[in-house]
């Protein structure tokens, strides 16, 4: 029973520890699985239809929170590639190129629409095939994805103010790869700056986490989109590479690993393939001792800890300035012990499942090597589900600059803890780093705000907030995170050509 | 002892931590995700019932309607078996004595209102002759006003002398001292106050008259719990929590409590160190509860109002 009269007596401060296991306890909240169908096989969407790979070949994806098999997906070769591109070169030239752009805006704002409907099932798609909790992929993913296919829709036939006393034509065939971490998201960020400019589409996601983008073509094929329009196929990096270098693709959106993103550069060198990349990161999230330190404390959990932390923008490198860093650690530790970890069906899971036994060894390798650093590890101590890929939430303190957990991509729910105490040391450590993407600074003071985002070399610089994303907003690295940007009108530049 | 700690430390109330808006806000609002239901629901129901501080602050107050409201809360509806009692009863200096004789030794507290409650604008010799004589009544806990006035103005020393005068005039009697958070403006002002209140003797730090709108928010709650986390491990004392006013619906109190297990633990859910300070919500749980056990809502009719 949960009412007891406790007497609880005041405690020596050597004592000190709350408990974060209570006897009064939340009520399982699964999500059901039943409110999705998925297929068991799904073959190709070429051409407006759903057509064999000629590899013949499928390949199993699974639910990482239980290693158990979802679906099988077709595996595209470059016979396949060459077909969808030719069916989006086809619709290009014949169909979507001439439509008036209004017209355009209405299939956009169509899928934006039958998303919104669906938002339920692709939730629960995305929580079972890739691990992330259920709140995340209602809360953020799929009603950022609408959002995006809005904001892009009504743009459609309003180019000209986007582009003041110019004019602009679409590249033609845009080739699309993306990641694992959000997949429906990614879609929808690179197909609608893609179609409301006038392009068609040929994209792959990646190949742990097909499912919601497969969803996402039985939507498009539902909007009665023009055949090869958009092409969606599935298959693993020899599919990706194909798409790269088929020669009639006219421009490569990727976003993904920075050591792919080279690949894909040198691969389009001397080619007249334009490109963007987003690539990978290690932001700088900085606390000043003036700062809101339990708002911080709570963005730097939401920093690392989003989405398991497979985030490219994902704030992994804390620097707290000296006189706070005991204060912020200790709180960051009672905060650890109560975010939930386990089924991420559950309305009520904080953190889900690592995407892939492959990722986890990833992880699983960097806190060794942390560990071997000499940096002092702390994990929450939630108890794990035996079976699926599991990782608690760490925290490293008292680590270098030096140290590969400071300076490499860990891709989880791991953060590095190193201290500073000027402002120009913490630009300097900040910027010390061959990523770029993303940083977080967090201050009371207005004027440092403004002279920290001027200095530092990232693509986005959050302010007493992190891992706010909004279709509006601009998007994309420095140095190796990559270049060009999605999102906002500079989202759109990356698909026309100014004439 | 705590007092005597801190001003060791010369405690520079100037530099309490800020507070940032948004992610207050935005923080608070997550409390309210959690899944409770059935025996959550059940378990959660009856932790909040037991930590309310039921309360009658009306000029219009008679014994007998404090005579009736201490039968309630003893008895807070015997159709349903199981049912633990509030833990307080509050009510104006005049009432303690009906009300303590009225409680007798059922074990609920009884909590007097005292300094010139709800507006403290009184000189700091009658507030404490108002605390004495809570206190004589018969007052287990005194629920004091800090003087907003002095604190807007700067004069954090008067403030906290205050509070640490009225501590002294307590006794053996807890001392929940009340912020008025609706009269502070700001989140930056509420954990300032905190941070007084705690380091001068309080042993509860409260939100609200109930006289004030707005009255108990999550965020200005969180805001308190976060200040009596630090001082906590500042100090090694644990303070106690109370929101009053505005909380009439179980699903709130509820969320209320998710803060607590969240920011505090488990040490904080009990009556000793959470109350709810409320008039109306001890129905609203027991309509919930009987609507647990027999699957139907009663109507308002089935539940006695005092």
């Amino acid at each position: 029973m949960a009412v007891t009269k406790k007497k609880v007596t005041s405690k020596k401060s050597n004592t000190i520890k709350l408990k974060f296991d209570t006897s009064w306890e939340y009520a399982p909240a699964p999500e059901s699985k039943s409110a999705a169908t998925i297929k068991k096989q799904y073959d190709l969407f070429i051409n407006g239809e759903w057509q064999k790979p000629s590899s013949k070949k499928y390949f199993d994806t699974i639910n990482p929170a239980t290693e158990e098999k979802l679906s099988e997906v077709a595996d595209a070769n470059a016979a396949d590639v060459d077909k969808a591109v030719k069916a989006a070169r086809n619709a290009y030239d014949k169909v979507w190129k001439k439509m008036p752009a209004k017209e355009r805006a209405k299939y956009i704002f169509r899928i934006a629409r039958i998303m919104q409907e669906k938002a339920r099932e692709l939730a629960i798609v995305e929580t079972l095939d890739g691990g992330k909790p259920i709140k995340e992929s209602r809360d953020f993913d799929v009603p950022t994805a609408a959002n995006h296919l809005f904001y892009y829709a009504g743009w459609a036939d309003k180019l000209e103010y986007a582009f003041p006393n110019r004019t602009t034509e679409p590249l033609g065939v845009a080739g699309q790869i993306t990641p694992w971490n959000f997949p429906l998201l990614m879609a929808a960020w690179k197909i609608a700056p893609a179609l409301a400019t006038g392009n068609t589409v040929v994209l792959k996601p990646a190949e742990t986490t097909p499912l919601t983008t497969l969803k996402l073509a039985e939507i498009i094929q539902e909007a009665d989109l023009p055949p090869g329009v958009v092409n969606i196929i599935t298959g693993a990096g020899d599919t990706g590479a194909a798409i790269v270098n088929h020669a009639d693709v006219n421009k490569i959106a990727f976003t993904g690993s920075t050591n792919v993103g080279k690949i894909i550069q040198r691969a389009i060198a001397g080619t007249n393939k334009k490109a963007t990349l987003e690539l990978g990161g290690k932001a700088a999230n900085i606390i000043f001792e003036d700062a809101p330190i339990d708002q911080a404390v709570e963005g730097v959990v939401n920093a690392i800890f989003f989405n398991q932390g497979h985030v490219c923008c994902a704030g992994s490198r804390l620097y707290v300035q000296e006189s706070v860093a005991k204060e912020v650690i200790r709180k960051l530790r009672d905060r650890m012990q109560s975010l939930i970890v386990g089924d991420p069906m559950d309305k009520n899971t904080d953190i889900g499942a690592i995407n892939s036994r492959e990722q986890l060894n990833i992880i699983q390798k960097y806190i060794a090597i942390g560990k071997k650093e000499g940096a002092e590890m702390y994990e929450s101590s939630c108890a794990l589900p035996s079976k699926g890929f599991w990782c608690r939430p760490t925290i490293f303190s008292n680590v270098a600059q030096s140290n590969r957990i400071a300076q490499e991509e860990i891709f989880g729910p791991v953060l590095s803890i190193l201290t500073f105490r000027t402002d120009d040391e913490v630009i300097e450590k900040a910027n010390n780093s061959p990523y770029g993407l993303s940083a977080g600074v967090w201050t009371d003071k207005g004027s440092k705000i403004f002279n920290m985002t001027k200095r530092m070399r990232a693509g986005v610089v959050w302010a007493n907030t992190f891992n706010k994303f909004d279709p509006t907003s601009p998007f994309g690295g420095y140095k190796e995170s990559g270049f060009g940007r999605e999102g906002g009108l500079h989202g759109l530049s990356a698909y026309v050509n100014i004439v | 002892m705590a007092i005597a700690k801190s001003s060791q430390m010369i405690h520079d109330f100037s530099l309490s931590p800020r507070i940032d808006q948004v992610g207050v806000e935005e923080r608070a609002s997550r409390f309210t995700k959690r899944s409770i239901k059935n025996e959550s629901k059940e378990n959660g129901l009856k932790l909040v019932l037991n930590m309310i501080d039921l309360t009658t602050l009306e000029g219009k107050d008679t014994d007998g309607k404090v005579k009736q409201l201490c039968y309630k809360a003893m008895h807070p509806h015997d159709a349903l078996a199981d049912i633990p009692t509030v833990a307080a009863i509050c009510v104006y200096p005049s009432m303690v004595k009906v009300a303590k004789k009225a409680l007798g030794d059922s074990g609920i507290k009884v909590a007097s209102v005292a300094t010139a409650f709800p507006s403290g604008q009184a000189p700091k010799d009658i507030k404490i002759r108002d605390t004495k004589y809570a206190v004589n009544e018969g007052a287990d806990e005194v629920d004091m006003v800090i003087s907003r006035g002095k604190f807007h103005s700067g004069e954090y020393n008067f403030v906290f002398d205050e509070i640490a005068a009225i501590k002294e005039a307590c006794g053996a009697a807890r001392l929940k001292v009340i912020l008025e958070t609706g009269e502070l403006g700001t989140y930056d002002k509420v954990r300032r106050a905190s941070d007084i209140a705690m380091h001068a003797g309080a042993d509860f730090i409260k939100t609200s008259t109930g006289k004030i709108q707005p009255a108990a928010t999550m965020p200005v709650t969180l805001v308190m719990l976060e200040a009596i986390w630090d001082f906590y491990y500042k100090t090694g004392k644990m303070i106690g929590m109370k929101p009053a006013g505005g909380i009439s619906k179980s699903k709130l109190a509820l969320h209320y409590l998710v803060m607590v297990k969240e920011v505090l633990g488990e040490d904080w859910l009990n009556n000793e160190w959470f109350r709810f300070g409320a008039s109306s919500l001890a129905n609203d749980v027991l309509m919930q509860l009987v609507k647990l056990k027999t699957g139907q809502y009663q109507s308002a009719n089935y539940f006695s109002v005092d």
